[in-house]
């Protein structure tokens, strides 16, 4: 039977499609539990390649004959031996180009909707870790917004798209991934905004974000406009693009609200997460759309794949905005919080510029699920 | 460099073939040999004490030189449970206390076991130099035999009994029971 290689991107349209289809993870026991490609129908099941070196016949009742077999592994290799195995016991299989490592590289750009005067907002999924970076395009130019370390993505869809990057800016520090902010702007020419709390430490050179800064894109002078929004890290910025959407960064999800422990001051910074969400988030327009930096569950993409509700909506339905009592508040947001992001120091020193790792040490901090939220 | 019986070359290689060379050598390993596994692929730090753990084997430890991992096993395939013959033995508590008054914890695990973590001040004989070794030890000193399970510092105290030792002890059940401090060699 046949053995198919399928690519990352590949896989990415049957999450976005809600197709179904039975993953056979190969990697340790652990590694699965950890992080594993999230599908609405997907099936799984997590065998390590290691005790299959004898043969795959005992699993093989495990593995129904009428669904598409993908078979995971971390880098390749294994789920390529495993999925020949099984096509020699007659099974069709396909094994992921790249295993999770690409998996975790993947950018799946996807349009969220139309500005003014012709302008686009493009979100670009990284199903992998849960990252979401955008693009706000009008007339001949674009800004980017909390870009992934993956550049060349960005910098050809832009070719695409026959725009200049002419603004790249990050709502924060982060923590959880490496920023392409920089690099982008470097190949470009565009400018590189940060806030000046969260760039303390950084050792290069930026325009400063203050609140109430407002970017314009292309001629017809497109606005993003900046609202400090302290709480994740002291820096934190959203920004409102054309009075309709709200890129809420690290402080807002759709199911969940942003951590404020990352830099290690979970205490100082819980009075301004809750004033960010409980007051400064309450003066906006309830039918902003909201574009976070973030999903954690695959629950929280929409039909079309992308990730954007209303802020009315989180208002009724986010148990993070909901929490009326104050003490409690600070509880569920200090307390019991989930394990900290693989590497989140490290990831911070690269993001302020004070460490230079190669991209086999930027893959290897990245590794593992993003877990910037607190549910 | 830590001791072995075979050396095993997977540098360069990626999953799954560190894995796949590491059960090949096993095969031809004697029960109680250690093998030394030199590999680059980062994931062999989780896939090889997994595997070791699945197919019943002792993953000793793992030290990391120039960017190359050198991971340490015990070849088990022998589980069968062998009744303990030396009829002095002592428990781990009682063990501590006798550390105070001038006895000897006598390590004759491999040294591999021992690198990776021993008790502090134990003298390492691996059971198989304890007959050429027997000379630096002191027939007056109380001897604390210990090993991981208690049935290699078995053989070594009916050994030393036999040589004419009368104050040995075999510490059972052994190290898996040791919860104190563990020094490291490497």
């Amino acid at each position: 039977m046949a053995v198919n290689k399928w690519s990352a991107g590949y896989v990415a349209r049957k999450v976005i499609e809600n197709q179904e289809l039975f993953i056979l993870d190969v990697r340790n026991r652990d590694a699965f539990e950890d992080w594993k490609i999230d599908g609405h129908k997907f099936e799984y099941l997590n065998i390590p390649y290691f005790e299959l070196l004898d043969g795959v016949e005992e699993i093989l009742p495990k593995i129904p004959s009428d669904q598409d077999i993908l078979v995971v592994c971390a880098k390749e290799g294994s789920s390529l031996m495993v999925a020949e195995m099984l096509s020699e016991a007659g099974r069709d299989a396909a094994y992921l180009e790249g295993g999770m490592k690409s998996w975790s590289m993947h950018l799946e750009p996807i349009k969220i909707g139309d500005l003014t005067d012709g302008g686009e907002v493009y979100q670009f999924v990284r199903l992998g870790k849960g990252c979401l970076s955008y693009m706000v395009i009008s007339g001949e130019e674009a800004a980017v917004i909390d870009a992934v370390r993956f550049t060349d993505v960005f910098l050809n869809f832009a070719k695409e798209k026959n725009v200049t990057i002419k603004h790249v800016l990050d709502t924060h520090l982060h923590a959880d991934h490496i920023s392409g902010g920089r690099q982008i702007a470097a190949a470009t020419g565009a400018k590189y905004y940060l806030s000046p709390k969260d760039a303390e430490e950084a050792v290069y050179d930026y325009e400063p974000l203050d609140d109430g800064l407002i970017v314009q894109v292309g001629s017809l002078k497109l606005e993003v406009g900046a609202l400090y929004s302290p709480g994740h890290t002291i820096g934190s910025t959203s920004f409102v693009v054309d009075n309709k959407y709200l890129l809420t960064g690290d402080i807002l999800f759709i199911d969940s609200i942003g951590r404020p422990d990352l830099a290690g001051l979970a205490e100082d910074w819980v009075d301004d997460l809750r004033e960010t969400l409980y007051q400064r988030y309450r003066e906006l327009a309830e039918d902003l759309i909201v574009l976070p930096a973030h999903f954690m569950i695959i629950d929280e993409l929409n039909e079309d794949g992308t990730v954007a509700k209303c802020l009315g909506d989180l208002f009724a339905e986010n148990h993070g905005l909901n929490i009326e009592d104050e003490t409690e508040f600070r509880s569920v947001v200090t307390e019991n919080l989930p394990p900290q992001p693989n590497a989140y120091q490290q990831i911070r020193q690269v993001n302020m510029g004070k460490l230079t790792p190669d991209q086999d040490e930027q893959t290897e901090m990245e590794i593992g699920p993003n877990r910037c939220a607190v549910r | 460099m830590i001791k072995a019986d075979v050396r095993l070359d997977a540098k360069g290689l990626s999953c799954p073939m560190p894995i796949v060379k590491t059960k090949k050598a096993m095969n031809n390993l004697v029960d109680g040999q250690i093998l030394e596994v030199q590999a680059t692929d980062k994931g062999s730090k989780a896939d090889l004490p997994a595997w070791s753990e699945s197919v019943g084997h002792q993953y000793i430890g793992v030290a990391e030189e120039n960017g190359v991992l050198f991971h340490y096993l015990r070849k088990c395939s022998d589980d069968t449970v062998v009744e303990k013959i030396h009829e002095q033995i002592i428990s781990i508590e009682e063990m501590e206390k006798g550390i105070g008054n001038g006895a000897l914890i006598l390590d004759v695990r491999e040294e591999a076991e021992y690198a990776f973590g021993h008790i502090d001040g134990a003298k390492s004989i691996p059971m198989g130099e304890l007959a050429s070794r027997m000379e630096e030890l002191n027939k007056d000193q109380d001897i604390y035999v210990i090993c991981r399970t208690g049935k290699r510092s078995d053989l070594a105290a009916q050994k030393l009994a036999k040589a004419g030792f009368t104050k040995v002890y075999n510490v059972l059940p052994g190290m898996t029971d040791w919860q104190g401090d563990l020094t490291k060699s490497i």
